[in-house]
Formats: structure tokens, C-alpha cells, sequence
């Protein structure tokens, strides 16, 4: 035996290892969505059988969502909610971050503290006085009510945001200051497009949590015109008990969009994770 | 240009027990290049923090010109710095790095753009004006570091080891290029670096520092010939000096079998004094102290001898340090006479400060 193959051989074996355990490990996580998919392209005799492919392929179930559903009024609700809340959490918990980090003030470790610690409360907890709160606004059953909440920041992003910040030397900072900078300007022009990592894992985290919630738009929204997708998907549920192959193709059509933003934002975002210390 | 003077200048930081920088009184002269070296936690880059407003000053004065800078925000001093580890803007090309004060201040866009031209073909840069520094070398990073300083055209230039992220050779060739460029834009600047050598060859005067206080400030020659205390003896010089703590008798000490027959303005009060003397200016052969030879560091030019003296019951003392001639130095286990070239015997008291 060689030396090259000596050397080979052990790196093949560990490979095979490696990857057989990484397809079975990824089957799990994928065999639901395909089933989901083959269910919403089978008749509703069929969806109860355990085959993974449908004998004659229906398309037509998903244009039965489009007719049953008013798909892109709520398509453009989801979307307008997510771009909305997204933007104003990277701009508030990246603000919020940068003070916690960066500028010096009496108090500031106690208070980031007690603002992290909002995370250990629930959403039980607080959702009704969330609710109280919003009907006292007389937010509810308005699209304010689906921005507002998130608008202005979380525990979470402020806390992953201060950490990408603290990561980054204080040389630069002092740099700008010496350049003739502001503390605005020094967040706005240098902390701001130095940490587009960390905005960006903030951003398509938001965007996943706005465009999967549920719960919060079941409370708050009653017309149809405002409604998300997820309501509408439920709502859909209620109407059409029976109907799987349609609920599963509108479910693949929720999906889609998430797929995609994750799969614009996938290198920015594992570079964002790996750089905030959030792995592993 | 200006002159930066330090009044009293002192600096703690919280929960320590000594100041970081100790009523330190400097002046720095209009487009003067001094340098503060010492060793680590001396106290250099805080007096150089200090300038820059990036320290508070906690008592004293620093001025600027005649400009009471003590309170000044770090923006209104109009000093630039070079950091240790450049600080460059990642997310900026290398134009933009440069131009970026000159934006803040508002210079128009020609302006900022002829400046810049200006800064990169002084420093070789014009290729790289787009690239980010990511893409550059250590080397043309830590140019880009000074580009950004110059275009500013500052009063003072600070510049924090802005060479110890370089390797050794890139060093000697960078420091000439920054003493050539500081003689040419004639800009005050304040240096700090922990190199004795960086010292000594770049600034006009160089600040010895050591545990926040101000040990010596003097041309390099000065320095060498006559520092003040001996731990700026040992300090300046490489290797270091031999110091001898040695017994007064009768107005002579005696190293090894070696008499040393003390100047007459020393006076024989104390019991002890210590004799220093450089491994440079001893001379081997002839009479002198006998010095056990343990290890031939061959250098090239140079050789350095490091043993021990030999005393007169036979026994080895403390230990010696000595250049030799490099073709041909004597060899390990065998020993020789070191004559210490006249004139170049310093003195210290015990408690370390020169005796005239």
C-alpha cells in the first residue's frame, strides 16, 4: 500500500461515515415537507395512503387555494408585516446593542441585564396584557397591531447584536472618533456596515418569526383584508374540514417564501451565526 | 505644526494603586519626531492616548501649540493617529479609508479626491486605492494607516507601534520610510514603541519611560553616552549594558583582579557603587578583567561573548557581556582580558542615579 493511499484511506471511511449519518439525519427533517408535498398533489381518496408518489399528479389543487383563499392580499400582508418588523428590529436592536456595548453610562450592565431577562418570560405570560394594551390603543384588528409590538426591538436581537458589537475592536471606534465622528455617526458609518452579519441573521430570524406566528394575528385580527397567511391557512381549515390535498398545497405555498429569503440570505447568515458566537 | 507639551500630566485609572502616567512634564518641539519607549505598562501609549483625548486627563495640563487642549474633545485637537493594529474601515476601500475625516469635516469631493492622490503616490499606493484591506498586504495596510493621517494634514501625528505587526525585515525599511516622511511633511509627531533600536534610530529625542514616570528625554547619542539613571543605561543599548554592583575601598573598586580607580568627583561616601560598561567598548587582549568565556554568539560582523568574571581565588563571579571582533573571536571555555576603552565607564549609586 502507498503512502497516498494510506493517507486516503482513513479520510474515505470517516467520509463515508460522516455523510451517511448527515443523510439520514437530513431524511428525518425532509420527509415531512415531501410528504406534504405528495399529499397536496394526490386526489382526497388517495391522501390517506401511505405512497410517496401520487399515482396521476393533481396540480389543480393548488389552484383551488388561489380560488378559496384570498392568497396574495394576504401573501402581501405576511410580506409587508415581516418587512416592516424586520427593518425596525435591526434598527432598534442594533441602537439598543451599540449602547450596551459600546458607550459608557451608569447603570448599563444591571439594565441589559433585566432587559435579558424578559427572555425567560413567555409568551403566555404576556399575551394578555399585550392584548389589553393593544385594545386600550384600539390597535386591534388593525395592521398596526401585527407592527407595533415588534417594532421597537427584542431581548434577543439586542442581545446578539451587542455581542457582534463587542467583538469589534475598539481601535476602529477611536479611530473614527480621532476621523471626527459623532456617536451616530460612528453606529451609522463604520459599527452599522461592519456588523451586516449580525443584521443580516437578526433580519431573516424576524422575518421566519413574523411570517410563521400564529397565535399573535389569531388574537388580533378578525378581517380577512389584514389577515396572514398562516391565519388564512387555518381559517381554510375551519371551512374545508376534508380537504388535505388543498391544505397541504397551501402550506407548500407558505413555505416557498421562506425557502427563498433563506436560501438569498444563507451565506450572509451561517457567516452571521458562526461571527456572533451563536453555533455550536 | 505645533508643539505638544505635557504639564504635570497625570493619569489614574480606577481601582489601581499607582498612575499610570505620573506627573509627566515633556515638551515636544514644533515638527520635532521624539519618541516614548519603554517597556511594557510604562506608561507610553497612555501618554500618547492622553494627546489624542482618547485618556482623560485626571491633573495636569496638555497644550497643543498654546491651545489648552486638557478638556478638548479628541476631534478638536487636530492630531491624527496611526494605531498598532492600523484600525482600518474594513467595509472602505482603500480611498475611502484615507478620504473618510476629510468627509466628516465636509472638504468638498475634488479636494478630498486630490488629497488622496497626493497621500498614495507619497507612500506607493495609487494601485490600491480600490481594494479593500482585506485584500492588502501587512505592509501596504500600515501605509494606508499613515495615507490616512497625512491627507488629514494634522498638527501633531501620533503613532502607537504602528511597525510591530511587521516582520523584521519590512520593519527596518518601513521605519526609514516614516523618519524620511516626517523629515519631509515636518509634522510634530510622538512615536511609542517598546524597541529600544526603533527608538534610537527614528526620533530626534527619545522619552525614556518606566512605571509612569520620565526617566530621561534626550537626543539618541545623549542617551547612550549619558543616561541618567541605570535603567536607562540598561535599557538603551543592545545587548545591554554590564552593570557591576561592586565595594568601595579607598576610592577604588576592583573588578575581578581588575582595579577601577574612581574619579575624583565621586565621592567615597557610599560603600557601594555600580560600574557600567557597554560590551561594545571593551577591548580584549592586554591588561584588564579576566572573563571566563561560557557562549560565542556569532553575529556575522559581530561576536558577543557572554561568561563570567574571573576573580582572584579563582572563582567566577557575576556575569559579562563583551563584543568581539566577528572573524575571528575567541573561543568558548577559554579566557580573555577585557580593557574597557577610556572614557566609557559610567557610575551609578546603589540606588541607581548617575554619579558625575
Amino acid at each position: 500500500m502507498g503512502l497516498a493511499e494510506r493517507v486516503i484511506k482513513p479520510s474515505i471511511v470517516r467520509g463515508i461515515v460522516l455523510y451517511t449519518a448527515l443523510i439520514v439525519i437530513a431524511s428525518c427533517a425532509l420527509f415531512p415537507i415531501l410528504w406534504a408535498v405528495s399529499g397536496s398533489l394526490k386526489d382526497e381518496g388517495e391522501v390517506t395512503t401511505p405512497t410517496l408518489f401520487p399515482a396521476h399528479p393533481l396540480w389543480s389543487n393548488y389552484r383551488e387555494v388561489f380560488a378559496l383563499m384570498p392568497f396574495w392580499r394576504m401573501f402581501f400582508n405576511s410580506v409587508f408585516y415581516a418587512v416592516c418588523v424586520s427593518a425596525g428590529q435591526v434598527f432598534f436592536c442594533s441602537l439598543a446593542g451599540y449602547a450596551f456595548a459600546r458607550l459608557r453610562f451608569r447603570g448599563r450592565d444591571t439594565l441589559f441585564v433585566l432587559y435579558l431577562g424578559t427572555l425567560m418570560v413567555p409568551l403566555t405570560v404576556t399575551v394578555i396584557p399585550q392584548f389589553i394594551l393593544m385594545r386600550v390603543a384600539g390597535l386591534t384588528d388593525t395592521p398596526w397591531a401585527m407592527i407595533v409590538p415588534g417594532l421597537f426591538g427584542s431581548a434577543f436581537g439586542t442581545y446578539l447584536m451587542r455581542q457582534f458589537f463587542q467583538t469589534i475592536p475598539a481601535e476602529l471606534e477611536e479611530a473614527a472618533i480621532l476621523d471626527g465622528c459623532s456617536p451616530w455617526q460612528i453606529y451609522w458609518r463604520i459599527l452599522l456596515p461592519h456588523a451586516r452579519p449580525a443584521v443580516m441573521v437578526l433580519a431573516v430570524l424576524t422575518w421566519f418569526n413574523v411570517w410563521n406566528d400564529f397565535l399573535w394575528p389569531l388574537l388580533m385580527i378578525h378581517r380577512s383584508s389584514i389577515a396572514t397567511l398562516t391565519l388564512g391557512l387555518v381559517r381554510m381549515q375551519g371551512e374545508y374540514v376534508a380537504r388535505w390535498p388543498v391544505l397541504m398545497a397551501a402550506s407548500m405555498l407558505i413555505l416557498l417564501p421562506l425557502i427563498l429569503v433563506y436560501a438569498i440570505a444563507q451565506r450572509a447568515f451561517i457567516r452571521g451565526i458562526a461571527v456572533t458566537g451563536l453555533g455550536g | 505644526m505645533a508643539s505638544v507639551t505635557f504639564e504635570k500630566a497625570t493619569r489614574r485609572y480606577p481601582d489601581t494603586t499607582r498612575p499610570a502616567v505620573d506627573h509627566l512634564d515633556l515638551d515636544v518641539g514644533d515638527g520635532e519626531f521624539v519618541v516614548l519607549v519603554g517597556p511594557s505598562g510604562c506608561g507610553k501609549t497612555t501618554s500618547l492616548r492622553m494627546i489624542a483625548g482618547l485618556e482623560t486627563v485626571d491633573s495636569g495640563r496638555i497644550r497643543i501649540g498654546t491651545r489648552d487642549v486638557t478638556d478638548d474633545d479628541p476631534k478638536d485637537r487636530d492630531v491624527a493617529m496611526v494605531f498598532q493594529n492600523y484600525a482600518l474601515y474594513p467595509h472602505m476601500t482603500v480611498a475611502q479609508n484615507m478620504g473618510f475625516a476629510l468627509k466628516i469635516a465636509r472638504l468638498t469631493k475634488a479636494e478630498i479626491r486630490e488629497r488622496i492622490l497626493d497621500a498614495a503616490r507619497l507612500l506607493d499606493l495609487e494601485p490600491y486605492l480600490d481594494r479593500k484591506p482585506k485584500d492588502l498586504s501587512g505592509g501596504q495596510r500600515q501605509r494606508v494607516a499613515m495615507g490616512r493621517a497625512i491627507v488629514r494634514r494634522p498638527q501633531v501625528f501620533l503613532m502607537d507601534e504602528p511597525l510591530s505587526n511587521l516582520d523584521a525585515k519590512l520593519r527596518v525599511q518601513t521605519r526609514n520610510q516614516i523618519a524620511g516622511l516626517q523629515r519631509r511633511l515636518g509634522t510634530t509627531t510622538v512615536y511609542v514603541t517598546h524597541d529600544q533600536v526603533e527608538a534610537m534610530t527614528m526620533g530626534d529625542r527619545v522619552a525614556v519611560m518606566r512605571d509612569g514616570v520620565l526617566q530621561q528625554c534626550a537626543p539618541p547619542r545623549e542617551l547612550y553616552r549619558s543616561p541618567v539613571n541605570m535603567f536607562v543605561a540598561e535599557f538603551i543599548g543592545s545587548p545591554a549594558m554590564n552593570l557591576f554592583t561592586l565595594p568601595v575601598v579607598d576610592q577604588s573598586v576592583s573588578l575581578g583582579d581588575w582595579p577601577i580607580r574612581l574619579p575624583r568627583e565621586i565621592t567615597a561616601a557610599a560603600e557601594e557603587i555600580v560600574v557600567g560598561i557597554r560590551p561594545e567598548h571593551f577591548e580584549i587582549g592586554g591588561g584588564g578583567v579576566e572573563m571566563q568565556i561560557d557562549v560565542v554568539e556569532e553575529l556575522g560582523a559581530d561576536a558577543y561573548l557572554h561568561g563570567r568574571v574571573a576573580e582572584s581565588d579563582n572563582t567566577f563571579g557575576q556575569t559579562i557581556v563583551a563584543r568581539a571582533d566577528g572573524h575571528n573571536p575567541p573561543l568558548r571555555d577559554s579566557r580573555v582580558r577585557l580593557h574597557p576603552q577610556p572614557g566609557h565607564l559610567h557610575f551609578f549609586a546603589a540606588d541607581g542615579r548617575r554619579l558625575p
